[in-house]
């Protein structure tokens, strides 16, 4: 019996998210950002308990804080993981991480620096934050909130920060062989960069979004995978698991307008 | 030994083209009211080497950085730091711009007294095409491996706020994460504590003496600035005041929008400071974030 539940694409979003970290064992999964985080929080609560977390500050907690504030919720820390011991974490390699970057290219090189000629940029956004020391020391998986070819976009990004599978930006001495970049999860489909010599391919393709309407917003070529199939649909005890995480439904705020997870209007060129 | 002096006593120790570090982490635990002091006075063409939070927005408004060394700059719940975008788009400021763990790392080779420290952080990105300040090196062993060999940070002088201090200059951070501040002291020639509270002679616990992250050697004046970090955090005694943090951003939108953020908030001192925002019963109780 199949039980039929509505849900938005955030949460389509927040289980395809989880699914990034699925069997990676004792790792820190840090989730930036209110998708992210609940996909690593999903993934810890049911298919990867061994994953490590923390309270989005210094501590290690077993069980997934709620987003927000707490009310009568007392955190239960396991352990201290604050910024310094988190870059020990990078370099050590025991991390998969998900950001939402400004810019994603075909190699999933990243970037949160800045548009434009870097002397004068036209758009000034963060810095590169960590994203040099994550992308070729660990696992990293990307967020993009609005599936465009100005977010994954042809060519190179503006600002490379973050490495991705470009040999031509490595010598021969480099090591490669540390990073992986895993999924990056959008508001049409799902990518892996599983292709051959890492080509990106659509993994899945959220409900009512076609391979050609990916295709047309994305800067650079796109393979299909094999199994391509439609992302999966939230089940009722997932969706309850994120509401528990997510009590003042924060996740309705993570995407414009709040669309719902089943497609009702054309994807079109954006 | 008594390193007891003012905040203006210690932003008048910049000279014109120091190199000059600061603790905290973007909007958390900032050492803002020798900021305020730096901005009060006439030191230019500085260095900024700093987890970049709103005192390098500040600094850039006020004209006094020549040069930005950061991996970031940004106020977390504001995403955007106004006045640094700004500069950069502006093409004002000169910038080295680093992976924040390399920035740690350059901190701490400066404090080791080594030229440099190697990492893989920063390899195969920009920053390497962007800045050819920063070079490789081989490993001198079988592996071969080519590394980042990231610089020291050497800076001539290092603020840092923290929640207790002593007139000898030892300190207490109390807040869940020291972040670096122990680095900027040790990669410092001179570093400058300002401090909620200071007392004569700290007499701890065992417990109590676990929160001191540098050794007093290393502190050559003590400031007290109680609501020193205000509208940044400053856990576990106050949250940042996301209010003024929002009127501060929106000083970047106005005509003549420094000068007046200046006037309202910067040069008439501190205890005017304190009225400005509320009083210090209101900025002592402003509530930590919530994540």
């Amino acid at each position: 019996m199949t039980d039929k539940v509505d849900f938005t694409l955030a949460e389509l979003m927040i289980v395809a998210a989880s699914e990034a970290w699925r069997g990676d064992g004792e790792v820190v999964a840090s989730g930036i950002g209110t998708i992210p985080r609940l996909g690593a929080g999903l993934a810890k609560l049911t298919h990867t308990p061994e994953l490590l977390m923390t309270d989005s500050e210094a501590r290690l907690v077993e069980e997934p804080i709620p987003l927000g504030p707490r009310g009568d919720y007392q955190p239960k820390y396991s352990g201290c993981l604050n910024f310094e011991r988190m870059f020990e974490c990078v370099a050590g390699g025991q991390r998969h991480a998900m950001i939402g970057p400004t810019q994603i290219d075909g190699f999933g090189q990243t970037n949160l620096s800045c548009i434009g000629d870097y002397q004068k940029p036209k758009v000034a956004m963060l810095g590169v934050r960590g994203l040099p020391g994550n992308s070729i020391n660990h696992i990293n998986s990307f967020l993009v909130p609005f599936h465009t070819s100005k977010a994954l976009v042809a060519g190179e990004v503006d600002m490379v920060s973050g490495v991705g599978y470009n040999p031509a930006r490595f010598s021969e001495h480099m090591r490669r062989d540390l990073m992986e970049i895993r999924h990056i999860v959008t508001d049409l489909c799902v990518l892996d960069f599983e292709g051959e010599n890492h080509a990106v391919r659509v993994r899945s393709l959220h409900p009512g979004v076609s391979f050609e309407d990916v295709q047309a917003n994305t800067g650079f070529e796109l393979q299909k995978a094999p199994d391509m199939a439609e992302t999966l649909a939230p089940s009722a005890e997932q969706l309850a698991i994120i509401q528990r995480l997510d009590p003042h439904n924060l996740r309705a705020k993570a995407l414009k307008d709040n669309p719902p997870g089943v497609r009702s209007q054309p994807v079109g060129q954006r | 030994m008594d390193k007891l002096m003012t905040a203006e006593e210690a932003a008048g120790q910049l000279q014109d083209g120091m190199t000059v570090g600061f603790g905290g982490w973007g909007p958390r635990r900032k050492p803002m009211a020798v900021v305020r002091a730096i901005l009060r006075s006439n030191v230019k063409n500085l260095t900024v080497v700093a987890y970049g939070g709103p005192e390098v927005g500040m600094l850039c408004a006020a004209g006094k950085v020549k040069k930005l060394v950061y991996g970031f700059a940004t106020m977390d719940a504001i995403p955007l730091e106004p006045w640094y975008r700004k500069a950069r788009q502006n093409g004002e400021i000169e910038i080295m711009e680093v992976d924040e763990g390399a920035f740690q790392w350059g901190l701490r080779a400066a404090g080791m007294r080594l030229p440099f420290l190697p990492t893989r952080c920063g390899l195969g990105t920009d920053l390497m095409n962007k800045h050819p300040e920063l070079k490789t090196i081989r490993s001198p062993y079988a592996d071969g491996e080519e590394l980042l060999a990231m610089p020291a940070l050497n800076l001539d002088a290092a603020f840092v706020h923290v929640n207790v201090a002593d007139r000898l200059g030892n300190t207490l951070i109390t807040g869940t994460d020291p972040y670096f501040d122990h680095l900027f002291a040790r990669a410092a020639q001179r570093c400058f504590v300002s401090a909620e509270r200071v007392e004569d002679r700290l007499a701890l616990t065992a417990e109590e003496a676990g929160d001191n992250t540098f050794e007093r050697y290393l502190v050559a004046g003590v400031v007290q600035a109680p609501l020193g970090a205000h509208p940044t955090s400053c856990a576990p005694d106050y949250g940042w005041d996301m209010e003024h943090l929002k009127r501060y951003v929106a000083s970047a939108k106005e005509e003549g929008g420094w000068q007046e953020y200046m006037e309202s908030f910067v040069v008439p001192g501190e205890a005017a400071y304190q009225d400005a925002n509320g009083g210090s019963g209101a900025m002592g109780r402003l509530p930590l974030p919530v994540f």
